[in-house]
């Protein structure tokens, strides 16, 4: 009793003793362990492999970056832009009208409902859901019979004929990596969305209307650019999500490598840490970039 | 109707609006004159708000007739009505700068932009903020943010204006000098003011004529005199201005008969024990509470009867104030008696 109170007493008279005690250990976790080995990334990304003996020379040189833009390794960074790009696209035009009428219209049980079906499939794992789209999209699976029954197979024989997206089956093609992309990350669209959502009210909307603007115009003007910020911030998440992914293109796609697969194949058979490093860097230029690009569109400027 | 009568800007016929069992609005009929600055008054939940809402377009009645100008309003959008509002909370569009919150209408309606930019001017200039174009509405005070939407609204120059009660944020001080502006830009623009309150003072110091609201219906209309003066029901006089109700022993005591009647405290007056009862009638009474109030004193007393009334003496001269417990007279005239039919 009387330890307590003095405990609490010197915390009353040392406030910023209690804040560090409050914000050290997040301190202490994010800044060494995770800025740390991001320190160890970039610095391991200037050494390199020699080629003769297998081993990693430690010597600062640019030989890894070398490797890294030839134009094998440029084209898993595109392909995995690219289609993190698309899946963000998608995931913001599929997230949006569901975010709307959770955030607008449902209320009570049926919000509930609602918000518990979007959360439920990050209750299962990860690996269960992707092997679950495996079987879906499988030539066996119940797209090509649902396709078979309505005597359609042609329309699906002639989208996997489709160059560069198309394959022998949706599972082993881009667009089946595509489409277990989206479907994964979905709720981390749908999510800030709807938060962003949440936040305008109503009357903003009414004003709108009362100042002689029809729907579509108010939602160009008013909603839109309000639910913005929560537009970025979930495709911060859809987007930096399928960057690093790699089991995704590694389970669903065809054969062609993506960011997160090389930097699997590179840092363990091949035993090319550096490259592997070089490699990861990729993601966080681009997430950069990307940040700085929404930033000046004023993403943020209503946080 | 007759044709040499003048159309309504705004006329409500039986309107109805229910939500499930509520009654939010039930059974108002009203004309509001056009160029008149009309109050709807009443406590919170009485339907003023909604009956507000209803002449926007937020809301559709669930029976009854609205016409705006004689054309009836039931299938016209909020967009597509000449009617603007003052919002509660002023709804500024925060992404945009105080010059594209009041241009919105126009810009919507695709005004060209030098006519555009030369109106925004004009009603900034007309609430007196001339300088604040550029800034963001987060950047303002309240006061600031009240006249951006009042300027946001009137640049469109709308037939009618409705405001929703725009001065319930700001302090008591800037109230009472928005008030007075708010009476000289109507006056100024001449355009309908459908002002939506609850506080009866505001109600009486600016509008032309008021409406008084209770649990949906309108209790009733007139001037501010009327109203004051003649309330119609125990409500009205309770609502508007404070008012003692008496029935009973209470009123037997006071006139020597048992209908009821309202009277206003302001209207009684503290007299000594022995003070002759000249051209007044009085009641002797028992002083149970006392609050100074700066320019009056409350006095609540409790007369023979039973009852208690209330009294407002003002300060005109500092002696008389009594003490509680003091045995007082309490004087008034009798045409200030206010005869009510239905008490509740």
């Amino acid at each position: 009793m009387r330890a307590t109170r003095s405990w609490s007493r010197t915390l009353f008279l040392h406030p910023r003793l209690g804040l560090l005690l409050l914000l050290g250990p997040p301190l202490v976790w994010l800044g060494v362990v995770y800025l740390g080995s991001l320190l160890a990334l970039v610095v391991q990304s200037f050494f390199h492999l020699d080629g003769f003996t297998g081993q990693v020379v430690r010597q600062v040189s640019l030989d890894t970056y070398r490797e890294l833009f030839t134009a094998s390794n440029l084209d898993i960074a595109l392909r995995t832009a690219g289609m993190a790009a698309v899946v963000t696209l998608a995931a913001a035009v599929v997230a949006f009208p569901l975010a709307y009428y959770m955030a607008r219209y449902a209320r009570g049980t049926k919000k509930a409902v609602l918000t518990l079906a979007v959360l439920m499939p990050l209750w299962s794992s990860y690996l269960v859901r992707v092997y679950s789209w495996k079987l879906i999209l499988a030539k066996e699976g119940v797209v090509s019979w649902l396709f078979e029954r309505l005597h359609a197979t042609a329309i699906l024989e002639s989208v996997l004929n489709l160059p560069l997206v198309g394959g022998p089956s949706l599972s082993v093609s881009a667009i089946g990596t595509f489409l277990a992309f989206l479907y994964v990350w979905l709720p981390y669209m749908i999510l800030p969305i709807q938060a962003a959502l949440e936040r305008v009210p109503s009357s903003l909307l009414e004003a709108s209307g009362d100042l002689g603007a029809r729907p579509a115009t108010t939602f160009r003007r008013v909603t839109l650019p309000l639910a913005f910020p929560g537009v970025v911030a979930g495709s911060i998440f859809t987007f930096s999500l399928t960057l690093g992914d790699f089991i995704i293109p590694g389970t669903l796609g065809n054969s062609s490598l993506f960011i997160g697969q090389a930097v699997l194949a590179h840092q363990g058979t091949a035993g090319n840490v550096p490259l592997a490093a070089a490699f990861t860097l990729i993601p966080m230029t681009i997430m950069g970039a990307y940040l700085a690009v929404a930033k000046r569109l004023g993403a943020f400027d209503a946080l | 109707m007759g044709a040499s009568q003048p159309v309504p800007a705004v006329r409500f016929i039986d309107v109805r609006r229910h939500f499930g069992d509520v009654k939010a609005v039930d059974g108002v009929t009203l004309d509001i004159a056009d160029g008149e600055f009309f109050s709807m008054l009443g406590p919170s939940g009485s339907g003023k708000t909604t009956c507000l809402r209803l002449i926007a377009g937020f809301e559709r009645p669930t029976s009854g007739t609205l016409e705006l100008h004689g054309i009836p309003a039931a299938g016209l959008p909020p967009y597509e009505r000449d009617v603007n509002t003052v919002f509660q909370d002023y709804a500024l569009f925060p992404h945009m700068t105080v010059a594209e919150n009041v241009a919105y209408g126009l810009t919507v309606r695709k005004v060209p932009r030098p006519e555009r930019e030369r109106r925004v001017a004009e009603v900034l200039d007309l609430v007196r903020l001339p300088d604040v174009g550029r800034r963001r509405p987060a950047a303002l005070s309240g006061g600031q943010r009240q006249r951006v939407a009042l300027a946001r609204a009137l640049v469109n120059r709308p037939r009618v204006l409705l405001l929703d009660e725009p001065l319930g944020a700001l302090d008591l001080k800037l109230r009472r000098q928005m008030q007075t502006e708010l009476k000289a830009i109507q006056q100024q623009v001449g355009i309908t003011f459908v002002y939506v309150t609850h506080d009866q003072e505001e109600a009486l110091a600016m509008s032309d004529r008021l409406g008084v609201f209770a649990q949906g219906r309108l209790e009733q209309v007139g001037t501010p005199v009327e109203v004051y003066e003649n309330p119609a029901t125990p409500f009205v006089a309770d609502f508007v201005g404070l008012s003692n109700s008496v029935e009973g022993e209470a009123a037997r005591a006071m006139t020597g008969s048992a209908s009821p009647f309202t009277l206003r405290p302001e209207k009684l007056r503290l007299l000594g024990i022995d003070a002759p009862a000249e051209g007044t009638r009085v009641v002797d009474g028992l002083v149970v509470d006392a609050v100074y109030l700066g320019m009056h004193t409350k006095y609540v007393v409790e007369i023979a009867g039973g009852g208690t009334l209330t009294v407002m003496e003002t300060h005109r001269d500092a002696s008389t104030r009594a003490a509680v417990g003091t045995q007082v007279r309490l004087g008034w005239r009798p045409e200030h008696e206010r005869p009510t039919g239905r008490l509740s």
